[in-house]
């Protein structure tokens, strides 16, 4: 295995990882509000091809990135009106939501598959220009790519050092002490799920116009349930989904290297690595009664009579 | 139906409630009550358990809505459609059931309910508010610990700090003194007080008659969901009240003390040398010896938070013994499973039935049975047999004079009648052994009694008790022997006749310096 080779890895790791951690902060600020959002693969789905048909059309990837952002926030709007509104089953929802997003976003995309974009342009790293260009170019991030941390800090700070994140954290615990409190647990629900969902359109903006760069379908391949595992991975923290979205993908990567490299595993075995990970890692941190699921996460809210 | 008047207008009223109505499925819980607030007065809402209190207090907090009905602010139609209106008009409450979130600090829990909270978070401006008014109204609690780590009396300390902060100019606090020591309750009487002298109004809600007449201004008695009358404390009287809540007199009962068969018989329980350690702030047990003999009532005096909630886990088996051993009808049973505990016959009534012994969403039949599902399985678990379960309780129910609806989740129960739940449930089977915490909490007059005189005929037909109390009248009363636990230690052992309630209350308050200058 060449110096190249890990780089490779990382580099990969970083791309595919940020589209996770921006799918899976959304997924927590849905959670730590009471909701189980099934339905992320269709609500990415629908994002993905969306902006990335946007961008094709205008050819400005910014443009798509925002088409992204607000189709992910519509697609949640959607859950939310059966969940919240019409009180149906959160885990029915979800997935009724998922295979909706499976069928709109082929529609949607369907005169796109194998269109060439413009994506999200490349900002190199400063002090990496005087590498040779095989390294460096393993380096050319996109805007996205350096907002994901500051997001996730973002989203921590928000939920944990604000007004409105005690709120939406509170209507997660018991909805009806939020109720007591003054505060509607409908609309906080409603506005989780739609912060939620820019997440997630963030998410897939980035795997559509700025990583891959085309759009195919079904082109999610399991992103969303990953990043419903992965919030159950990072205890419902912001910062800890920072090092589980890079662990995974980094995983991910690196299974693929040794596939590449004619290593004599079965390759169904190898593609387990990720997940074995995962779960090693998830018996190492144990649980504590601190770290717990939000109280009433996927309990309809009834009111009060 | 005849038009609504708003009430007459006087100076120091405050909020009129008029004809106000609220029917749950199968019950009518309010039905036309009228009740008058005035400005600095301290109003008391005596009834039975199931009378309504509650149900109407959370209509005048907006948390639920009148079927039909008017309420008046300063003279003013003022329309209470949430919480959020009630907190707009300065009307703050402290539920029963407590609203506190477990997975939230104490601070946390306070900012919630602030007014002026800001949109960032002053977690240590927070802290400090916190910090200076319980400093201020002798109030002790720790703003940065978990509420899941307090024990239930700082949890109520919590509730009340929650509402002195919440700049409310109506109190209601529904059973505030229910989970307090003794002190506890005087300090906030005096609280309630101050806050009279600066022209609020307070509704508060007790079962405990004596407290009514120490600090309330008026009273009003509801009865099945009506008002059965409102009284100047001047002109009431315990015996009136009594006769206007249950409609008769009522008299307590004859505790009989010549049943102490120890030393003939092996102990029912014995802790020798037991040491414990818990989690965050809970408190560690120190070298605990104790003995449960049968037909004999051992009582535990201690402020709560003091290892008592401790003592009933690691007898149960919940905590683990770190050191010591435990017998259990002469077994030893130091690391047995908390299933196997209950099956050999032991009964645990826990300081907070709701989180700790019921399932809220269930049925009250589900919960009867949840205890003891091997009990009731039939043809190896696939169905349960219902009506065994509905016959067994009601047994007891008819023993006790009580009556619960069966198909009603757990957690629409009126407080008291949740309790009444689970102290039906608990002696069902006789148990031979009881372990009862706070057995009467909650509970009005009436219910007390027939809880009393269940604990006494269980200790009749030889079974043991445990009988875990902040009442030092209650284990006076009932208890053939008292011990004192403090910090986590027995401080002291005594039968009830050999000391007082001001010893007791030294040693529970680890003030034993002046005891012993006394004496
Ligand atoms: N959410 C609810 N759903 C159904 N029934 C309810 C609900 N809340 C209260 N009830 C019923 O209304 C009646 C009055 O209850 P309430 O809680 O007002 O009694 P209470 O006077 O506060 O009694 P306690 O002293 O036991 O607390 C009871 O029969 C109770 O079962
Ligand atoms: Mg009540």
């Amino acid at each position: 295995m060449t110096l190249l080779s890990v780089l490779g890895v990382l580099s990969s790791a970083i791309f595919s990882g940020t589209s996770l951690l921006y799918t899976t902060l959304g997924e927590i600020i849905d959670q730590r509000s009471g909701i189980v959002n099934l339905g992320l693969e269709g609500v990415m789905l629908v994002s993905a091809s969306s902006g990335f048909a946007v961008t094709a059309i205008t050819d400005n990837p910014y443009l798509g990135v925002l088409v992204s952002i607000l189709a992910g926030a519509l697609m949640n709007m959607i859950l939310g009106f059966l969940v919240i509104s019409r009180r149906a089953n959160q885990l029915a929802s979800g997935l009724a939501l998922m295979f909706f997003g499976f069928g709109l976003s082929a529609w949607i995309g369907r005169s796109y598959v194998g269109a060439k974009i413009n994506g999200l342009p490349r900002i190199s790293l400063p002090g990496l220009s005087n590498l040779p260009v095989l390294y460096s170019s393993l380096f050319n991030f996109d805007l996205l790519i350096y907002l994901v941390i500051p997001a996730a800090i973002l989203v921590w700070w928000l939920l944990f050092h604000t007004r409105w994140g005690l709120g939406l954290r509170a209507v997660g615990e018991n909805a009806d002490t939020a109720y007591a409190s003054g505060r509607n647990p409908l609309r906080i629900r409603y506005q989780a799920l739609f912060v939620g969902g820019l997440l997630v359109g963030l998410g897939a903006a980035h795997l559509s116009i700025a990583y891959t760069m085309n759009w195919t379908e079904y082109m999610t391949a399991g992103r969303g349930f990953i990043a419903v595992a992965l919030v159950i991975f990072s205890k419902w923290n912001p910062l800890r989904a920072i090092v589980g979205a890079l662990l995974f993908s980094g995983a991910v990567a690196f299974q693929l290297l040794l596939q590449s490299s004619g290593i004599q595993i079965s390759p169904f075995l190898l593609d387990t690595i990720p997940y074995i990970l995962t779960i090693l890692v998830l018996i190492a941190w144990g649980g504590t009664p601190k770290h717990s699921a939000p109280a009433s996460l996927g309990r309809v809210y009834q009111g009060t009579e | 139906m005849p038009k609504l008047l708003p009430p007459e207008s006087h100076p120091t009223l405050m909020i009129s409630m008029r004809e106000i109505s609220k029917t749950f499925p199968g019950v009518v819980a309010n039905d036309r009550i009228d009740l008058d607030i005035y400005r600095a007065e301290i109003h008391a809402l005596l009834g039975e358990n199931g009378a309504g209190k509650s149900t109407l207090m959370k209509i005048l907090y907006g948390f639920y809505r009148a079927d039909s009905g008017r309420i008046f602010l300063d003279g003013q139609s003022l329309s209470i459609q949430s919480p959020h209106d009630a907190r707009l008009a300065q009307i703050g409450m402290v539920f029963q059931d407590f609203t506190l979130i477990p997975a939230f600090s104490v601070a946390e829990n306070i900012a919630l309910f602030l007014p002026d909270l800001g949109a960032v978070l002053d977690i240590k401006d927070v802290n400090l508010r916190i910090e200076q008014l319980s400093a201020r109204y002798n109030l002790k609690v720790n703003p940065h610990a978990m509420v899941s780590e307090l024990s239930i009396g700082e949890q109520q300390k919590v509730e009340i700090l929650k509402l002195l902060l919440s700049d409310a100019r109506l109190l209601i606090l529904d059973e505030p003194t229910r989970v307090l020591a003794p002190h506890e309750v005087d300090a906030l009487f005096q609280v309630l007080d101050g806050l009279r002298k600066d022209g609020l109004a307070i509704i508060l809600i007790t079962h405990k008659i004596n407290e009514v007449m120490e600090c309330s201004d008026r009273i009003t008695v509801l009865r099945r969901g009506r008002v059965v009358g409102t009284v100047p404390q001047p002109d009431a009287s315990e015996s009136m009240l009594v006769e206007m809540m249950f409609e008769k007199k009522l008299s307590d009962v004859e505790v009989s003390r010549s049943v102490i068969r120890k030393g003939a018989l092996q102990p029912l329980l014995k802790l020798h040398g037991v040491y414990t350690r818990s989690e965050g702030l809970g408190v560690n047990l120190v070298d605990i010896d104790l003995e449960v003999c049968p037909g004999e009532i051992v009582g535990v005096a201690g402020v709560s938070g003091n290892g008592q909630k401790e003592l009933g886990d690691v007898v149960l088996g919940m905590i683990k013994c770190l050191k010591g051993t435990k017998n259990l009808f002469g077994k030893g049973v130091t690391h047995h499973s908390i299933q196997r505990m209950r099956k050999s016959g032991i009964s645990y009534i826990p300081e907070n039935p709701l989180t700790m012994a019921a399932a809220p969403f269930m049925t009250v039949l589900e919960n009867m049975a949840v205890t003891k599902t091997w009990r009731y399985a039939r043809q190896g678990g696939l169905r349960m047999d219902w009506q065994a379960v509905m016959t067994d309780i009601e047994n007891t129910m008819k023993r006790m004079g009580f009556s619960l609806p069966w198909y009603v989740p757990a957690r629409s129960l009126s407080g008291g009648n949740l309790q009444r739940m689970i102290i039906v449930r608990e002696l069902t089977h006789d148990p031979r052994l009881i372990i009862a915490s706070y057995l009467t909490r909650g509970l009005d007059v009436q219910s007390t009694i027939a809880a009393h005189s269940a604990l006494i005929q269980a200790r009749e037909n030889g079974a043991g008790v445990l009988l875990i109390s902040e009442s030092l009248e209650e284990l006076f009363k009932l208890s053939d022997r008292l011990i004192v636990l403090y910090a986590g230690r027995i401080v002291g052992r005594f039968r009830p006749k050999e000391t007082d309630s001001y010893e007791i209350g030294h040693l529970m308050t680890g003030t034993k310096v002046q005891h012993d200058t006394k004496s």
